[in-house]
């Protein structure tokens, strides 16, 4: 069923992607070399791992070009309002607690316009699955700066480059409450799988910062040359795992980012809390 | 175990989905895979050694490799 990631004999059966694909969607609309395609094929790895049946799973978005992952995936699916994606999954995991919830949204929907929700749903611990897609900017309205742009990058509303420090939206998450931050990238998309996973299966809000390329607007403006080389600069060489990150001197750590699981802790649920106390009340009564 | 070797894998390329990115042939690391105008091509299947490189980094679910 699954690809596990070293055995070599099992890795030659391919997935077979298409029984959570609804395949008159597709080709999905995003750019040639777009990062979105890599982690949405990850998620449905990670999924099938799980082995949750199909209409257990609810996938919600927002709006953005990561937020169009619903649209292509066969399960109970929800496309929402700017930003507020995790409102509205806060509010199906609520109303069926047996419901796998996840969330797809992307940097600026999570980070800026959506930045309240989402502290406050790591605050709750709800059990959500959140999968922040990072690819420092605004692609589906023209390239814009977004709240994870690194200082000194080219954006349509940057031409001198930024000046504003970016979010880290993992150590925002874990500063707001959430039991489970993790990071990935599209170019490890092995290791991105089986955080996927781990991050499905934890109880309480769990946070997944995915770094993902946006060659045709981040790309373009900072002299990228390709996907590829896009992959190679910021997914490969611009992070370190977390596991590895204890052995490395610190200069060699200095402006890159961390992969791996960063945090996890257990934690009270939000929907078990609420659940006790309405047993305990009918106890009562 | 000789027979098994020379048994060459099959890569299925969907032409109308792939986008021509060409990150199935850079990140090959064997060099099977070319560009042929804006469509991925198979250019040495002998060298394929199956790892399913360029499948996992797909964007577009254009590239598969079977048995």
């Amino acid at each position: 069923m699954s690809v596990p990631a070293e055995k070599k004999e099992k890795v030659s059966v391919p997935f077979d992607y298409n029984k959570y694909l609804r395949p008159n969607k597709l080709p999905h609309i995003w750019c040639p070399g777009c990062g979105h395609g890599i982690v949405l094929k990850a998620m449905l790895r990670a999924i099938d791992k799980t082995g949750f049946d199909k209409n257990d799973i609810c996938v919600i978005s927002g709006i953005g070009c990561s937020s169009r992952t619903p649209g292509y995936v066969d399960f109970n699916t929800l496309h929402t309002l700017h930003g507020r994606a995790l409102s509205f999954a806060t509010g199906v995991k609520f109303a069926n607690p047996k419901l796998k919830v996840i969330v797809v949204t992307g940097d600026g929907d999570a980070l800026a316009i959506g930045g309240n929700h989402f502290i406050h749903t790591c605050r709750r611990n709800i059990d959500l699955t959140v999968l922040v897609f990072t690819n420092a900017t605004y692609g589906m309205t023209g390239g814009q700066y977004s709240p994870t742009t690194p200082m000194g990058s080219q954006a349509t509303t940057s031409r001198y480059g930024s000046i504003e420090p970016p979010f880290d939206a993992c150590e925002m998450a874990k500063a707001s409450g959430a039991s489970f931050v993790a990071r990935g990238t599209a170019y490890h998309t092995l290791e991105l799988e089986k955080t996927i996973h781990e991050a499905i299966m934890h109880k309480g809000t769990s946070v997944v910062d995915i770094i993902d390329a946006c060659p045709t607007y981040f790309g373009r403006a900072n002299k990228f040359k390709s996907a590829t080389h896009m992959m190679e600069v910021i997914e490969k060489d611009g992070t370190v795992n977390v596991k590895q990150a204890d052995k490395l001197p610190p200069e060699k750590l200095e402006g890159k980012f961390l992969r791996g699981v960063l945090h996890k802790i257990e934690k009270p649920e939000y929907c078990e809390q609420y659940e006790s106390i309405v047993m305990e009340k009918a106890k009562a009564k | 175990m000789a027979d098994a070797a020379k048994k060459l894998p099959n890569i299925v390329i969907n032409e109308k989905f792939c986008k021509g990115c060409s990150i199935c042939v850079d990140f090959c690391p064997t060099d099977v895979l070319e560009m042929r105008g804006t469509c991925v091509a198979v250019k040495n299947l002998e060298a394929c050694t199956r790892c399913q490189l360029c499948d996992l980094r797909c964007p577009d679910f254009a590239i598969q490799v079977f048995d």
